[in-house]
């Protein structure tokens, strides 16, 4: 071959000169499919042990609160520590009630996809708090830009669920018109940024929200949300870099939920540090929390808003939680990770500890929880009868076809609308008895 | 070389494999890398999910256990990542066959494939080379909405220095997957995921027919290869030449057969390189070309084809080329089927070409 270098490592590795035989560290999960679970060695602190620095601190001076984890909730359910946000029991229960919701949207859509209702879906279980928690410690004209699994905000914020289900269906009321995999919602209406499916790239777009509102002298925030898997991906460093330049009044939330489809953590750093410790490099303030502690989900983000809004800078916090589900529809988590993991989980049950709490301060009962349960299950079913009107996942016969040229551009240009014709004509002879007062029409 | 010969090196090929073993295209592609990981130890698989679980799509399913946790691995989810690393791999001297886990993802890894791999073997006048495959499903027909359905070949044959490889059958798909991880250029490998399974023909409310039913499942158990830069002969007609790649060739074969046209219909196999003499040859026989591919129109490979057809074939033609596209919008969800160049914008074109 003629190339010096042909891909052959050729000659046997460099190991003279008394070095030591280097060797590739590979991350491996603490636990696969059939193995034992244990998480002795899972570090959660103590609820109410950790300090709550002023919201000007300086990133340096809290190092503590990225290592360590943010609690409130004790094991006797009681709240405990300077980060009890003490919410009104009101907002407790309006709490409770949306994390109910997502839980039961996610039952129901979940069984949609797999009666053949629609292509794809993703649950949160086990993650409620880290959204409908968080954003209730937001204003509502707050700008969010979420990843696919913060269902939690839209229905904190009151976006209709049938106007959710109608996205997920794909059906002729969807206000994306077809075009989004199924949850990739957008609202602007609701501060709700348009869902990508491309990892982390919301977060620097969250990053320059938050500074034009401070260009423009706006009192608006922004927050982010991405996986812990996701912050490997260059954008994510961009943001925080950008975040800390710019002192941008700007949350960047990281859920980390163990799991990245089949990659454990540890694919992303955490063998070795905190997600919530990344901040640290970067000058940002760092927060490390209990995901599945509802009200330290809420002050976290509380903090890190009053810091945002006084003009004293951005905020890292990680969400310390577990995926209890399947990736998506498309996943079967059995095929590498231990089911066992769910139950060993050290942090319970977000719904289950806020439920817990509310009864042990004698704010709630199990009658009315199982009343609270049959009432969303109940609103979920008739949203999902209403939207099924609009028709299911089909076979391209919801949307005018020519939706499928518009917004393209703002203009339609020449070439598309040749090529919109060209979908019309072939609608005729693919669909025939299609009308297109159906909605199918041209 | 003539089409002809290209149909008889096919055969020659095809006679190594004496058993009838019939696979689909994913364990095509795992007993590629298998074969590959086993005969030369500077091979590495890498990427998202592609170790213990062996892939979103199981393309890799069993290779970690079989050669361990450095020869394959998991990845951060960092595409600029995967490929930069991919890039110093291939300066130490190893073979990395990085996985993408959908094409669609590939851009954050731009800069490393434009900028570094497909230049390394130039800037450094050979100093350097950057022999990796980069493997990638792409393509639509799954309802995977606008980031699980993207046929971004183009973005890669327009990059001076990289070699770009679509297979169409599970035969093909071993010999080129081979023949790529051999290569030290740097390849990307694009897997038709819609066909992995089977080789979908385009009427999407016909039911699949599974690839044990199409002759191109046999697969020979060892080691072969393909050479790049040969397409395939996939019929043989007078009435016309079809230019196509992955998914659209059988989409176009059957079509082609339901309307009962015999068409000369070319698998290219490789864009990049490009099998110039099997075009050249078949449009010049047949005075008339169709290209059928799934990306979207405008500057797609399909404006390459036309162009070098026009240029090298004017004199022949009988008819202007017509090329058969996707839509120029983002891959849409519930319209997948108005979207996706199926059989009646092909059936159209063809009508169009033999008119007169
Ligand atoms: C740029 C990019 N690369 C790869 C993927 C494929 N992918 C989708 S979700 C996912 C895992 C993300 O894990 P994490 O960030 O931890 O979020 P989680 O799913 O746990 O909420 C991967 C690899 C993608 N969508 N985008
Ligand atoms: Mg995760």
């Amino acid at each position: 071959m003629a190339d010096k270098a042909s891909g052959n490592s050729g000659d046997s590795p460099h190991t003279g000169d008394n070095r030591p035989a280097l060797a590739l560290h590979v991350p491996e999960p603490r636990s696969r499919p059939g193995d034992p679970v244990n998480f002795a060695d899972v570090d959660v602190g103590a609820p109410g042990d950790m300090p709550r620095p002023d919201e000007g601190c300086a990133p340096g001076d809290m190092k503590d609160l990225a290592y360590g984890l943010v609690r409130v909730l004790g094991d006797d359910n009681k709240a405990y520590g300077p980060w009890d946000p003490k919410l009104s029991p009101d907002t407790l229960r309006t709490m409770l009630g949306h994390m109910a919701m997502v839980r039961a949207f996610d039952e129901r859509m979940f069984r949609g996809q797999r009666q053949g209702k629609t292509s794809f879906y993703m649950k949160c279980t086990g993650e409620e708090a880290t959204s409908v928690s968080a954003s209730m410690a937001l204003a509502s004209d707050d700008m969010v830009f979420p990843s696919y699994r913060q269902q939690g905000i839209l229905i904190a914020r009151g976006y209709p669920l049938i106007e959710m289900i109608n996205q997920i269906y794909s059906n002729k009321g969807d206000k994306l018109k077809g075009r989004q995999l199924p949850i990739m919602y957008s609202s602007r209406e609701h501060s709700f940024f348009s869902i990508s499916g491309n990892l982390a790239t919301q977060t620097p777009q969250a990053v320059g929200w938050a500074m034009a509102s401070a260009i423009k002298g706006d009192s608006r925030i922004a927050a982010t949300w991405v996986g812990e898997g996701s912050t490997a991906e260059g954008d994510f460093h961009s943001a925080c870099t950008f975040a800390t330049v710019y002192n941008a009044p700007v949350i960047l939330n990281v859920i980390n939920n163990q799991w990245a489809i089949s990659s454990f953590s540890g694919f992303a750093g955490s063998e070795r540090t905190t997600f919530a410790a990344r901040a640290l490099g970067y000058g940002l303030a760092g927060l490390r929390v209990d995901g599945n502690d509802a009200l330290a989900c809420y002050a976290a983000q509380q903090w890190a808003a009053n810091r945002a809004r006084a003009n004293q800078g951005p905020t890292l916090i990680e969400y310390f939680t577990y995926r209890a589900e399947g990736h998506s529809t498309s996943d079967d988590p059995s095929g590498y990770r231990s089911a066992q993991e769910r139950e060993e989980w050290p942090l319970g049950d977000p719904v289950m500890r806020l439920k817990k709490h509310m009864i042990a301060i004698g704010e709630w009962d199990e009658e009315r929880q199982q009343a609270m349960d049959l009432k969303c299950a109940e609103e979920v079913k008739a949203a999902t009868k209403e939207a099924e009107k609009n028709g299911i996942l089909g076979h391209g016969l919801h949307h005018p076809f020519k939706t499928m040229f518009e917004d393209v551009f703002e203009e339609l240009p020449w070439h598309l609308k040749e090529q919109a014709e060209q979908a019309t004509r072939e609608r005729k002879i693919k669909w025939p008895d299609q009308h297109p007062k159906d909605g199918a029409g041209k | 070389m003539s089409a002809g010969d290209v149909k008889n090196a096919v055969t020659t090929e095809q006679a190594q494999g004496e058993d009838e073993r019939r696979i689909n295209m994913i364990e095509a592609i795992n007993e590629a890398l298998d074969i590959m990981l086993k005969r030369d130890p500077d091979t590495i698989v890498m990427g998202e999910d592609v170790g213990y679980f062996g892939g979103v799509f199981r393309a890799t399913a069993g290779l970690q256990e079989k050669h361990g946790k450095t020869r394959v691995f998991d990845t951060p989810i960092s595409e600029c990542g995967i490929i930069g690393v991919a890039v110093g791999m291939g300066a130490y001297g190893l073979r990395p066959i990085p996985e993408i886990q959908f094409a669609d993802y590939i851009y954050p890894g731009l800069d490393q494939l434009i900028s570094e791999a497909a230049r390394l073997r130039y800037r450094s006048a050979t100093d350097y080379i950057a022999p990796m495959t980069v493997r990638s499903p792409f393509g639509g027909g799954i309802f995977g909405g606008q980031t699980h359905s993207q046929s971004p070949e183009a973005l890669f044959t327009h990059v001076a220095g990289l070699k770009t490889v679509i297979p169409a059958t599970p035969y093909d798909a071993k010999g080129l997957l081979i023949a790529s991880i051999e290569d030290n250029d740097p390849v990307i490998f694009f897997e038709p995921k819609r066909i992995y399974n089977g080789p979908f023909t385009g009427f999407y409310d016909k039911p699949v027919e599974p690839w044990k039913k199409h002759k191109d499942s046999v697969v020979p158990e060892g080691y072969y290869k393909i050479p790049l830069g040969k397409a395939r002969q996939v019929t043989e007609g007078e009435q016309l030449t079809v230019l196509a790649y992955g998914t659209m060739v059988h989409v176009a074969e059957a079509v082609c057969a339901d309307k009962g046209i015999e068409a000369d219909i070319l698998d290219l196999r490789t864009l990049m390189p490009l099998d110039i003499e099997a075009i050249e040859a078949s449009v010049k026989r047949t005075g008339r070309c169709l290209i059928v591919h799934e990306a979207t129109r405008t500057s797609g490979f399909g404006a390459e084809l036309s162009a070098l057809v026009t240029e090298r074939c004017f004199y022949h033609l009988e008819a202007p080329v017509e090329r058969v596209t996707g839509f120029d919008t983002p891959y849409p969800h519930s319209l997948e089927w108005a979207y996706f160049p199926g059989p009646v914008r092909i059936g159209e074109a063809i009508d169009k070409i033999l008119k007169d």
